[in-house]
């Protein structure tokens, strides 16, 4: 673990996080916008090198921001994460203003977790489409994909194709005996839901 | 008989110019891709065209996306190496170095020297050939056709090499969470070094070739300038963000597999323009050439593959056949993935392209709870709309061609 910036202990807000290499801070979620700008004008942490949110799944709060920063003259990276307070709709004030980098992590994030970053200035998908229905990287959305109308309505009405889940049983994750694929392939993941049969429901999932 | 009209040049001049004050005009939007040679796979650019000038870019991207992230969640650590291989499939060797160091750093296993020396020797291969491809079609994007033959050629001679070594021309898969896949084979660093002696004649030609030249300076110099401040805004790294003058080499700057102990100079750029992208990637590749000599020189014994990784991933084979814990053990590791202790990690190499980067969150168990991919050509690609506007259709592709982006990794 390499030492704590000597600054932190200037913010009160900040809390500190267990961490196996860089330090590591929680930051309350209103003084994200001040701690960030401080962060490049007062402590040279000149580059956002990454954005990127987790989902807890069943805790609350569920979805947690984590930025990296690195400083270009220092070369120290800064791990600060930000919890969003709202589990249904999570927000999080957006840094694109402050680091243009953020626009488009900001954006993949929200493509992925359907975290909003409010300020932001274009708020839309950048790598599914635009009138995608789902949160990809969301806990509950399944390995396999769900089924979903193409982004060209025309196209696929002509054609009456549409996006399917992939095809695992038997597709590329093949197991060679018989059999459902989670029965049969060796693999470590949550397997009480695969594509034919639902994820249980959030209660029963936690007592188990 | 029709009467004769005189009419002056300058007449006609003065005409021409009214008419074109009064001359309406509209601005034409143009889609290039995504399937468009100089957009280097799968980007689209919805451009703005005023005349010949771009007004507006913006860049689409998505088209190659897999979902390699949720697949990560998905699958025990090891089980994810030939994903990597698809994330900047220029430099699959690199990619699968960064993503086993940053499992490592979580797991706390050091690899012995042999393993980091030759993770070295594959990385800076890889860097090779990812710039002798860079270099190519850069060229090929500003006109110049033979220099791509030179070094596709050359390149040609490194997939040779990484198929002796990994058995596979392009998805290497090389490295394991603790060391690599196997030894080297008999004899290969002598191929190496082989190659590494006749490389510096054809750098030499495609060097006479382009750094001369006046079309592709001319075509180069003074475009897709972007600024030392831009470049740290919009998070660029690796040879481009060096281009720009900012001295921010990881290796250097953040040692990691053993860089520390090797001597090499960092090129760094003054304009920012995509001619000196291209003198950064250039001496790049000399630099590499020494490292690999270095390493080479000194290049330790001893094993490849950590011990403590023997614990936590895959027992000895022969002990397996013949000893009851190591087969308990074996089954374990097998259907439960490897035990890899709860936190998260950051961890960010230095590839050809930028700084690849993962971020790995784990709950404990076999498979991580959240891996982030950060991808250097995605930051290198989201400074388009910012650099774009205002240079001519054609330099379009020069630029394009000067970032070196690679959309496998883009996407993700």
């Amino acid at each position: 673990m390499e030492t704590a910036p000597g600054f932190a202990k200037d913010y009160a807000y900040l809390m500190e996080r267990e961490s196996a290499d860089c330090p590591s801070y929680l930051c309350p979620v209103g003084e994200i916008l001040g701690f960030a700008t401080d962060l490049r004008d007062k402590h040279g942490y000149d580059l956002l090198v990454d954005l990127t949110a987790v989902d807890w799944d069943q805790d609350s709060p569920r979805f947690m921001v984590v930025y990296h920063f690195l400083s270009s003259t220092g070369h120290d990276y800064l791990r600060i994460a930000v919890n969003c307070t709202d589990d249904e709709s999570p927000e999080v004030p957006s840094l694109s203003e402050i680091y243009p980098a953020a626009d488009w992590h900001e954006r993949e994030c929200f493509d992925m977790f359907g975290i909003k970053f409010t300020g932001h200035p274009d708020m839309r998908r950048i790598l599914m489409w635009e009138d995608y229905p789902y949160f990809p990287l969301r806990k509950e959305f399944p390995l396999a994909g769900i089924e979903t109308p193409l982004p060209a309505a025309d196209i696929a009405e002509v054609t009456g194709v549409e996006a399917i889940p992939a095809p695992m049983m038997g597709g590329p994750f093949v197991a060679p005996s018989e059999g459902r694929v989670s029965e049969s392939e060796p693999r470590a993941k949550d397997q009480s839901w695969t594509e034919t049969s639902p994820k249980p429901p959030r209660q029963e999932a936690a007592t188990e | 008989m029709a009467q004769q009209i005189e009419v002056s040049l300058s007449d006609v001049a003065g005409r021409a110019h009214e008419a074109e004050a009064h001359l309406e005009t509209e601005r034409m939007a143009l889609n290039v891709g995504p399937s468009h040679p100089t957009t280097h796979g799968v980007l689209r650019l919805l451009m703005e065209l005023e005349g010949d000038t771009v007004t507006k870019c913006e860049p689409v991207i998505g088209y190659l996306h897999r979902g390699d992230e949720k697949i990560a969640e998905n699958m025990t650590y090891n089980q994810f190496v030939p994903f990597t291989d698809r994330l900047d499939y220029l430099a699959p060797l690199a990619n699968n170095v960064a993503y086993a160091i940053t499992v490592e750093k979580l797991a706390g296993i050091t690899i012995p020297e042999r393993g980091q020396a030759l993770r070295v020797l594959i990385c800076e291969l890889a860097r090779l050939s990812s710039h002798l491809l860079g270099l190519g079609v850069y060229g090929m994007d500003a006109g110049a056709w033979t220099p791509f033959m030179y070094t596709f050629t050359e390149r040609e001679k490194l997939y040779d090499l990484f198929e002796r070594l990994t058995g596979a021309r392009f998805t290497t898969s090389y490295t394991r969470i603790g060391g690599v896949a196997r030894d080297i084979p008999e004899g290969w660093l002598g191929r190496v070094s082989k190659f590494l002696k006749e490389l510096p004649k054809t750098l030499k030609d495609v060097d006479n070739l382009l750094t001369r030249n006046r079309i592709f300076y001319d075509r180069t110099h003074g475009i897709g300038t972007i600024s030392k401040e831009d470049a740290l805004a919009y998070g660029l790294t690796g040879a481009n963000l060096r281009a720009c003058g900012v001295d921010l080499d990881l290796r250097k700057d953040k040692p990691y597999s053993g860089y520390e102990q090797y001597d090499f100079d960092v090129p760094v750029g003054t304009t920012g323009d995509c001619y000196d992208r291209y003198l950064v990637r250039m001496e790049e590749m000399y630099q590499s050439i020494r490292i690999c000599e270095q390493v080479i020189a000194k290049f330790p014994g001893g094993p490849v593959y950590a011990e403590d990784a023997k614990k936590i991933f895959a027992p000895p084979k022969e002990k397996v056949l013949t000893s009851m814990e190591e087969l308990i053990q074996n089954f374990m590791i097998v259907t439960e993935g490897p035990s890899i202790p709860a936190g998260e990690v950051y961890f960010e190499a230095e590839n050809p392209k930028g700084a690849l980067g993962f971020y790995l969150v784990s709950k404990g168990g076999g498979v991580p709870y959240r891996l982030k991919i950060r991808a250097p050509s995605f930051c290198a690609l989201s400074i388009l709309p910012k650099i774009v506007p205002g240079h001519m259709m054609t330099d379009i592709t020069v630029i394009l061609g000067s970032l070196d982006f690679v959309m496998g990794e883009c996407d993700r």
